[in-house]
């Protein structure tokens, strides 16, 4: 799969496979936003969120939905994981809020961010917007073959340059980002604290794998993650925070060993919604 | 006198003649100011040539003041109802077809409350802001509740407005107080209020102040037994209220407003860290707060919203930081952005400077500006002190926080070192408090000046012999400061951080090595004090808070506030320290 790129331009059919459920989760995500009224909860959030991509075939995740609100968004207070499951808070006018969902369908898996506001949030547009700058560096320095480690600062840098805090160092391992994979559809398939076992499975496996050979499917700002890009699917997802606001967005990049530095890195889909905003914006 | 340019006109109403003066353009929203006990309308006269410029102001002497006339006889002449009569016909006289924007000090505000909460006056106030005197009928409540249910804080609070209130019992003596005012503490009083409330000297009090204040005590006798007996249920705010506290009020407890919300449910709050004459010494803050108040009413904007932590404090405040572009110093202008505060963030990086100020702006800052400055520079600080006070106003609190960082042995630290080091960290914090704080000073309307020195300065280290001094230089010198400036309201603090996660490690220069191994030592540091990762927004709250309670050196951190400690009980532990090589 990891060299797997057809002629320039198209995907090989693998590819497809990912981006038409990556397409899928971003559908979902801009359905329920729309949906978001005052008073929702986080908690039905993410049940709208299961039961639209229910209703589309979805019966595995590589995590179940998260919906996070206000100042949740930013993850204050944060200190343990069970923290990241939705609550009871509710969504309130001009408050900020992120879905963030990873279902695994027909196989294939997306891991995907969705940042959003309820009416009008100054903060987070302008969060949202400073992103775009993120996602060009991460590109630019992956095709450049920069230990991921080294990455991860400069992002970071450039989050204290703009103003704001890191805030995917708030998720397990720090991680900015983590490999993605196919998952074998069972009939069958448990979670364990909200992610998919088999997804889980792909992941300890990598790890394995990885650790042996010196790389890890965890992008982290530690030793571990001190070797340069491993080709396969990244869902990248950096995650901005000011002052109890978040936003981030988080999509699949796709790493080959081509020589062709184009080739070498990209986005596995251009036409997604934070995308099209900032080409509106320009 | 004082109120000069003001047009005068007479008002007859309810057997007296009420002596109305106004200034500014009438075709402006009205602003009609109340004056207090014993005082006459000129206590005004600061306040309402600020106001003019703006607005139509309107002052008028309370019957038995100044030059209005009194009610004959004395007794009963002065009660509420009487004195909401006087308004409603002043009112209609400079201003009958729109409501007014109110404002009372002391017992001007004890009526404006008054009339703000009876039925009768209804469409003829837009707001109300009221300084240092609460309605009758609230503070009855107020005793009620805690006469009814005593808790020990209630009774404390109780005991604490009672002694508080010495005064008002000593005027419902007969005789005694007119006798007493009109001899010697009539002479006395001008002497008084600027030894204890700290008054300036001027044209202030006027000469009728002994029959001012012999007629006032009726004020008190009409009206305080009865309302406090018997307190209005139905005393509802029909206009939004703003409500400005003086912190250092020897008059009135803070907490007689702390159930407010209830009885005026668009309350903004405002404090100040003053004395109860706050129309005589701090005309400039009150005269932002009553615009800015008056003109969102106007505009049928919200009013400023004043829930965040501190922005009662710092609303419309004008602060300036150095060293804004980055760590401690944009977090703290941040933080002052939330709290409303106008912020002025300089930096010599004009790129992150001007970040700094925009997003200020998007967090609260009704203003923010960037200035692109190197504090060392003497006459570059000179050029922003004048742009500042011309373009923006006069400072109200000066953070000067820009510095280097500088690491090495002594004899690896040339002079060329030494100078960069002393000319940021202890030369830019000079000029900030020389330029700045003499504008404070010359203002005389108080002021706050914050350095930002660190634990550095009072913890030796054999790696940090240039860093250290110029920090213990900037501790020393906000001491010997706060001590100047004391007795003109105006504050000094040293902020003393420990390890903090900032760019600062990345820019530091360490001497001594080769530029690679700098670069080393940077990223090493920068690691190490990511793994401390404590962040920068913590010291900008215990800014705030230093100003908020005038704390005079703050130790931030756990290891500053240990190595303060240390450095008094046990100097020679940390004597030892400081010869050990630091883990780079
Ligand atoms: N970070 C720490 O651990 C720590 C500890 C104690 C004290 N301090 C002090 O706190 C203050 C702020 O440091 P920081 O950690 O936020 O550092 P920082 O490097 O993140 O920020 C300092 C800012 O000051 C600016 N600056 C530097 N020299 C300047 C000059 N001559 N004129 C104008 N601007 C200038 C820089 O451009 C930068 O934006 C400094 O005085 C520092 O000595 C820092």
């Amino acid at each position: 799969m990891t060299s797997a790129v057809a002629p320039p331009g198209e995907l090989t059919a693998e590819l497809r496979g990912f981006r038409e459920v990556q397409r899928l989760a971003y559908e979902c995500a801009e359905a329920v936003a729309a949906q978001l009224k005052p008073g929702v909860t986080e908690r039905e959030a993410a049940r709208m969120q299961r039961e639209w991509l229910r209703e589309r075939g979805v019966r595995d995740w590589f995590h179940l939905p998260f919906a996070w609100f206000g100042d949740r968004t930013a993850f204050v207070g944060f200190r343990i994981p069970l923290q990241f499951f939705p609550t009871n808070r509710r969504l309130e006018a001009g408050m900020p809020f992120i879905l963030d969902l990873a279902p695994v369908h027909k196989g294939y898996t997306a891991d995907i961010g969705y940042s959003g506001s309820l009416g009008l949030n100054p903060v987070q547009d302008k969060l949202l917007a400073d992103l775009e700058a993120h996602r060009e560096l991460i590109l630019r320095e992956v095709r450049e073959r920069r230990p991921l480690r080294e990455i991860y600062e400069d992002v970071d840098r450039l989050m204290v340059r703009q103003g704001y805090a890191n805030r995917h160092r708030a998720y397990p391992f720090g991680v900015i980002a983590h490999k993605v994979d196919r998952v074998k559809e069972r009939r069958w398939s448990p979670h364990l604290f909200g992610f998919g076992t088999q997804s889980l499975k792909g992941l300890a496996s990598d790890a394995i794998h990885g650790h042996r050979d010196g790389w890890s499917p965890l992008w982290s700002p530690y030793k571990f993650s001190d070797h340069p890009p491993q080709p396969g699917l990244w869902a990248v997802e950096p995650h901005l925070g000011f002052r109890g606001t978040g936003a981030k967005f988080e999509e699949i990049l796709v790493v080959t060993d081509s020589r062709d530095p184009e080739q070498s890195a990209f986005w596995l889909d251009d036409d997604l919604p934070h995308v099209r905003r900032w080409a509106e914006d320009k | 006198m004082t109120l000069q340019g003001a047009r005068e006109r007479w008002v007859r109403t309810g057997g007296v003649e009420l002596c109305v003066a106004e200034l500014g353009d009438e075709a402006q929203p009205t602003v009609v100011l109340v004056h207090g006990y014993p005082d006459s309308k000129e206590v005004w006269s600061e306040v309402a040539a600020r106001l003019a410029e703006r607005f139509h102001v309107v002052l008028y002497d309370v019957r038995g003041h100044g030059r209005s006339t009194a009610p004959r006889p004395l007794r009963g002449g002065f009660t509420l109802e009487k004195l909401t009569d006087d308004f409603l016909a002043v009112a209609d006289a400079v201003s009958p077809d729109r409501p007014v924007h109110l404002v009372g000090h002391d017992w001007g505000s004890v009526q404006a409350w008054e009339f703000t909460t009876v039925k009768r006056t209804e469409g003829r106030i837009a707001s109300f802001t009221s300084m240092s005197g609460p309605s009758l009928d609230h503070f009855g409540h107020w005793i009620k509740k805690r006469v009814s249910h005593p808790t020990p804080r209630r009774v404390g609070q109780l005991l604490g407005q009672g002694a508080k209130s010495w005064y008002v019992y000593l005027l419902h003596t007969p005789v005694l107080p007119e006798l007493a005012w009109r001899g010697p503490l009539g002479t006395q009083w001008p002497k008084i209020l600027r030894r204890l409330e700290k008054v300036p000297a001027g044209d202030y009090p006027t000469p009728s102040l002994p029959t001012d204040a012999a007629h006032g005590a009726w004020l008190y006798r009409d009206n305080v037994r009865a309302r406090l007996r018997r307190p209005r249920t139905d005393a509802y705010a029909h206009a939004p209220v703003q409500l400005v506290t003086p912190l250092g009020d020897t008059f009135l407890s803070e907490k007689l407003c702390d159930e407010l919300e209830r009885w005026a449910p668009q309350l903004v709050r405002r404090t100040l860290p003053a004395k109860h004459w706050i129309p005589r010494t701090r005309p400039d803050q009150l005269t932002a707060w009553i615009t800015e108040f008056v003109t969102a009413v106007e505009g049928g904007r919200p009013t400023p919203v004043t829930d965040g932590p501190y922005a009662d404090r710092f609303g419309g405040q004008l602060v300036l930081v150095t060293g804004a572009g980055s760590g401690i110093g944009r977090a703290t202008a941040f933080a002052f952005a939330e709290a409303g505060a106008r912020v002025v963030a300089v930096d010599r990086d004009a790129e992150s400077a001007a970040r700094t100020a925009e997003l200020s702006r998007l967090i609260g800052a009704p203003e923010a500006w960037a200035e692109t400055v190197d504090v060392s520079d003497e006459q570059a600080m000179e050029k922003l002190a004048e742009k500042v006070a011309a373009e923006y106003g006069v400072v109200d609190v000066l953070v000067n926080n820009a510095g280097i960082g500088l690491s090495g042995s002594f004899f690896d630290t040339t002079t060329e070192d030494w100078r960069n080091v002393l000319d940021v960290n202890l030369w830019g914090v000079i000029h900030g408090c020389r330029l700045f704080g003499k504008q404070m000073t010359e203002r005389g309307q108080g002021g706050h000046i914050v350095n930002t020195a660190s634990a550095a300065a009072y913890l030796p280290s054999k790696a940090l012999p240039a860093y250290s001094t110029s920090k213990a230089a900037v501790l020393m010198l906000s001491e010997c400061l706060r001590a100047e400036l004391a007795g003109q309201g105006i504050g000094v603090s040293a902020i003393c951080p420990g390890f903090i996660n900032t760019g600062i490690t990345s820019t530091a220069r360490f001497t001594g090595v080769d530029a690679d191994e700098e670069k080393r030592r940077q990223k090493k540091s920068a690691r190490l004090y990511g793994l401390r990762n404590y962040p920068p927004e913590k010291v900008a709250d215990a800014v705030l808070r230093a100003v908020v309670r005038n704390q005079a050196v703050v130790p931030v951190t756990a290891e500053a506030r240990g190595g303060r400690l240390m450095s008094r009980f046990t100097p020679r532990a940390l004597r030892a320290i400081a010869r050990m090589e630091p883990p780079l």
